[in-house]
Order: C-alpha cells, then sequence, then structure tokens
C-alpha cells in the first residue's frame, strides 16, 4: 500500500503529457460508469424514504376516513368532540384525547425547554471543561435510552412518588407523562440549543462584556436573544417528540375509556397510547377508528413539521 | 508644560505572556487625559493585546498572564478597582463594527440598561445624546427600531461608538477603528475622535500613519512586544529618536 502510494506520487513527473492524458481518458470512462451506478443507488435509496412516506399517509388516511363515509357513518364531529371511547357500544369519542395530548406535551415542553435550555447555556458557556466531559454525554445517553425503559423508569419510580402526594387513588396521571416527556425531549432541546448558542459569533459577547455587562447578563441579553431561532426550531422538534411518543406514555398514563383531564392528577390517553392500546386485537369499524385517531395524530405532526420549515427557513435568510 | 498633570494611565513594567509566549515586554507608560494617543506598529506587535490589557478583555484569553502594573487614576485595575466598574469607565470600539443583533435604540440602550437604568424618558435622553455625540443622529434618527445589522459599515461603527459612549467612560479605547471603512466614514470617525477628546481620554490603534499624525496628541511605535517610542505626535513623525521609528513610519519596513 505504502509502496503504491509512493509510486504515484513520483509518476507524473517523469512520465510525459500523453501519457498521462490516456492513462486519465481510460480512468474517466470506468469512473463514469461507476459514478452512475452509485447515483443510481443513491436515488434508489432515496425513493425508499419518499415512497414509504406516501405509503403511510395513503394506508392511514385511507382506513381512517372511512368509518366516516357510506350508510352507517359515523358523525365527525362526535368523534372529534367526544369524550367517551367505547367500541363495544360504538361510540368513539376523542376529544378527551386530543386534550391528554395537547396537555401532555405542552407540559413538557413548558419544564424541559427552560431546563434543556439552561443545561445548553451551562455547557457552552459556564462550565469548566471537565465538568462539560461528564454532562454531555449523560445528556447525549438519555437521547439512545429506548422508550420501554423510560416508562419503566417512569412506572417504577414516578409514578410511586406522586402516589405519595396525589388526591387520586392511582399515580398514573397527566403529571407523570409530562415528567417522563420532559426528559425525553431534553437531548433535543440541549444539544440544538448548545449548537445554537456556539454559533453566536464571539463579537457579541466580547461587546457586552466590554460595556461592563457581567457573562450572566451578556448570556441572557445578547447571547441566547441571538440564539433564539435554534432554540425555537429546538422546541418545535421537541413538541414533535412529545407528541408522537407512545411506549414511556401508555407505561404511565392510565388511558381511562372516557373523561377529561381535569387537573394533573387525572389519568390521561393520549392519542398515541390510544392506537397502541387496541390496533394489535381491533377489527372492522374499531380499528377503522384507531386509523381516524391516527389521521388527527398526522394532522398535528404536520403541523409541527410546517412551523418547523417555516422557522428554519426564516433562520436561513438572515 | 504639562508637569502637574497627573496621567489617567500609569504603566508600569508591564509584561504579558500567552502560554510560554511573550507577546508584551516591560512597557511603561503614562497616558494622559483628553488626548489621543495613537498606537502605532507592525501586525503582530503586541497593540491589540496590550489595549485588551487596559480594559482586562485579556481576561477572557485561556492561559494569559501578566505581571507588572496598569493604574487608572492610581487605582491599579486588578486589584483596586472591580472589573465590571473598570470595563464601564474604559469603553472599547473593536475593529470589526459588532452592533448586536437587535435595534438601533437597544443597541445603543443595552449599557444603560445592563447597569440599571429602566426609565424610558432616561433611556431615551441617552440614546439621543449618544448618538449625536457619535455624529450619526441625523442619519438615524428616523429608523431607530431598525435592526443595526442593516446600516452600513460606517454607521455600524459609529453606532457602536454611540453604545460605548452611552455608558458614560472616561476612557475609550478604539482597535483600528476605521480599518474596515470607506474615506468618507474615516474621516467622520477621526473627526469625532478629535472632537470626543474634549470629554474623554482615547487611546486608539491604527495602520494609517497619516491617521496617527493627523489627529493624535502622542504616539506610541511598538516592534515584537516593546515600546521602541513613545511621545509626542509631532516630535514622532518629524523627528524620531529610534533608527527603527524613523524606519517604519518613512516605511521602510513593516
Ligand atoms: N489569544 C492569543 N493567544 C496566543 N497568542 C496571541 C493571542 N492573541 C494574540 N497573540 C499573539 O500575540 C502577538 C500580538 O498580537 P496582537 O493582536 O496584539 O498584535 P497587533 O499588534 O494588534 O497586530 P495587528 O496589527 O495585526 O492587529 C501576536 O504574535 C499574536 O500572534
Ligand atoms: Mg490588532
Amino acid at each position: 500500500m505504502d509502496n503504491n502510494m509512493g509510486h504515484n506520487e513520483v509518476k507524473p513527473d517523469s512520465v510525459n503529457e500523453t501519457d498521462i492524458s490516456i492513462q486519465y481518458m481510460k480512468r474517466n470512462v470506468k469512473r463514469d460508469i461507476t459514478e452512475k451506478i452509485v447515483e443510481t443507488i443513491f436515488l434508489l435509496c432515496a425513493l425508499v424514504g419518499v415512497l414509504s412516506v406516501t405509503a403511510i399517509i395513503f394506508f392511514v388516511f385511507y382506513k381512517g376516513i372511512r368509518p366516516f363515509t357510506g350508510e352507517d357513518a359515523y358523525s365527525i364531529k362526535d368523534f372529534l368532540t367526544g369524550t367517551k371511547w367505547a367500541p363495544s357500544e360504538n361510540i368513539y369519542g376523542i376529544f378527551y384525547m386530543i386534550t391528554a395530548s395537547v396537555l401532555s406535551t405542552a407540559g413538557a415542553i413548558l419544564v424541559g425547554v427552560p431546563i434543556g435550555v439552561l443545561t445548553a447555556v451551562f455547557i457552552s458557556e459556564i462550565a469548566p471543561e471537565g465538568l462539560v466531559k461528564i454532562v454531555k454525554p449523560a445528556i447525549e445517553i438519555l437521547a439512545g435510552i429506548p422508550s420501554v425503559l423510560y416508562g419503566a423508569f417512569g412506572l417504577g419510580v414516578v409514578v410511586p412518588l406522586i402516589m405519595k402526594i396525589t388526591p387520586e387513588v392511582q399515580g398514573q396521571s397527566l403529571l407523570a407523562v409530562i415528567i417522563v416527556l420532559s426528559i425525553m425531549i431534553l437531548p433535543t432541546i440541549v444539544s440544538l440549543s448548545e449548537s445554537s448558542i456556539r454559533a453566536v459569533p464571539k463579537k457579541y459577547r466580547e461587546a457586552s462584556l466590554g460595556l461592563g455587562a457581567s457573562k450572566i447578563q451578556t448570556i441572557f441579553q445578547v447571547v441566547l436573544p441571538a440564539a433564539k431561532s435554534g432554540i425555537l426550531s429546538a422546541t418545535v422538534l421537541g413538541i414533535g417528540r412529545a407528541i408522537g411518543e407512545t411506549m414511556a406514555v401508555m407505561m404511565i398514563a392510565g388511558n381511562p375509556t372516557a373523561g377529561m383531564p381535569e387537573s394533573i392528577w387525572s389519568m390521561v390517553r393520549p392519542l398515541t397510547t390510544n392506537i397502541a392500546m387496541e390496533m394489535s386485537y381491533a377489527s372492522g369499524r374499531q380499528s377503522e377508528m384507531l386509523f381516524a385517531t391516527g389521521v388527527v395524530l398526522f394532522i398535528f405532526i404536520m403541523l409541527v413539521n410546517i412551523t418547523l420549515i417555516k422557522l428554519t427557513s426564516k433562520a436561513g435568510e438572515k | 508644560m504639562e508637569v502637574n498633570k497627573k496621567p489617567k494611565f500609569e504603566v508600569n513594567n508591564l509584561n504579558l505572556f500567552y502560554g510560554d509566549f511573550q507577546a508584551l515586554k516591560n512597557i511603561n507608560m503614562n497616558i494622559s487625559s483628553n488626548e489621543i494617543t495613537a498606537f502605532i506598529g507592525p501586525s503582530g506587535c503586541g497593540k491589540s493585546t496590550f489595549l485588551k490589557t487596559i480594559n482586562r478583555m485579556n481576561d477572557l484569553v485561556p492561559g494569559v498572564r501578566i505581571d507588572g502594573s496598569i493604574k487608572l487614576d492610581g487605582l491599579d485595575i486588578y486589584s483596586d478597582i472591580d472589573v465590571i466598574k473598570l470595563r464601564q469607565r474604559v469603553g472599547m470600539v473593536f475593529q470589526q463594527p459588532n452592533p448586536f443583533p437587535m435595534s438601533i435604540y437597544d443597541n445603543v440602550a443595552y449599557g444603560p440598561r445592563i447597569h440599571g437604568i429602566k426609565k424610558k424618558s432616561v433611556l431615551d435622553e441617552i440614546v439621543e445624546k449618544s448618538l449625536r455625540q457619535a455624529a450619526i443622529w441625523d442619519e438615524v434618527k428616523d429608523r431607530l427600531k431598525r435592526n443595526a445589522i442593516g446600516v452600513s459599515g460606517g454607521q455600524q461603527q459609529r453606532i457602536c461608538i454611540a453604545r460605548a459612549l452611552a455608558v458614560q467612560p472616561e476612557v475609550i479605547l478604539m482597535d483600528e477603528p476605521t480599518s474596515a471603512l470607506d474615506p468618507i466614514s474615516t474621516q467622520k470617525i477621526e473627526d469625532l475622535a478629535v472632537e470626543l477628546k474634549k470629554d474623554y481620554t482615547i487611546i486608539m490603534v491604527t495602520h494609517n500613519m497619516q491617521q496617527a499624525s493627523r489627529i493624535s496628541d502622542k504616539t506610541a511605535f511598538f516592534l515584537s512586544g516593546e515600546v521602541i517610542e513613545f511621545g509626542e505626535t509631532g516630535q514622532i513623525f518629524s523627528n524620531p529618536r529610534d533608527k527603527k521609528t524613523e524606519n517604519y513610519i518613512t516605511g521602510r519596513f513593516g
């Protein structure tokens, strides 16, 4: 190997021009073919993604719209505003689930974003290098933990703790969901906020410190505002993650079959868990109603994604 | 002459090291108030380093080590004055205009706000006064709410000067404030510096010999971390005592 490379380096000097051009022409043909093949492989790979998305959307919408069409159509209004889910009585209301999804996501954002942003500030601006070497990997590992383990943690630790203080009889609750989701979105918030904070030019910090601002003042008055768009994107991604999370949530939410959540101690049944709980054995209308739930979930996710695209393209313009 | 006038800064036996590298070597210098002092010298000779030492911006550089003393009005800037207070008294204008990505108004109001002024009417007054002092009020008075990033480089630099003035410093350090600007903006900033020295002490790094000789009262020539010659600008430029100074200002090296 080493010998070969040595040869190549020396050769061009000793070989005359026509030799070189012939050599290059030969190579070009071969390379062009390889390039074409590789390009096609790339294209096929890209198509896998696009086709999957299309197939999933088509499948979910096709199945999910069925119960609201035809002779014995179910009222969309009853579906979207109902607060009871009883397949055996042909009652399918998901309003209390939409509420549960929105509340648990909002709660997770309210708790997780400030903690995540402050962690990012700590890592990028304040912490001595030694501490960064502990905190950062810890956060990164958090991102890799399978969600079923978050659920186990929630069930084994968070729910029993809530049991001690809740006025209700059970610990499974909106609060438990919010706590676990907050932890789950942390890695997203931290890593994205951190990179946007690091991207803030040093000259802004210098200008601020040069005016007699303290480090903390500089962080809050200059650095964070300048990193705003990255932090917003992180938040939106966090929303996406929280609203779509299923397994961990299912284990700690309580998943009641009816009833609006009345407080943070109430059991909840977010959209995702509704689908996951019943899909394996459901058939006929019940199954289609689960797909309809999926359609609603999908619309939420789309809204989140559109917001994200809007935000990032705006940031790009600047 | 002004023998009884107390110097604003007294620098004694100042040495500065970046790790093992000595960037400033045994600097001794008295800087008078209400004057413009120019620092000249070839690239890498330590002008910026010295300037940043004066308001302790070098504290931010890891591994920096300083010995000797700098006194501001007789007080040691490292032991007798709080660093925040020091930077309030000794403002800085950087080589590249660096307004914050916020409105012109908020840029100028930034310093006063940091130092606890909240009242809108007081802030309004400070902003207008500072922008006027920086000779840019007329150009921006109708667009104070616009982002400061969106104005020209020369205007940005004057906004930065206004921002520095708004905290009512006693000294203004300028590191090549016109090197990124066109001749007209440069002219404006030079006029401004001359105007400002009535109320402030100004220390300015410049690569432009004409600039130094036009506007400064004293000039210090730096070479490889040492001050080769320091004195009245007229004397330095017409009758330098050191051969190296003469070579530099006549353009024979550097
Ligand atoms: N943060 C730093 N760490 C290590 N060395 C530095 C640092 N900043 C400057 N130096 C070195 O110190 C010396 C003086 O640098 P300084 O920036 O003060 O020069 P200068 O006179 O301002 O040059 P210029 O005219 O190019 O701005 C240079 O050799 C430079 O490489
Ligand atoms: Mg410099």
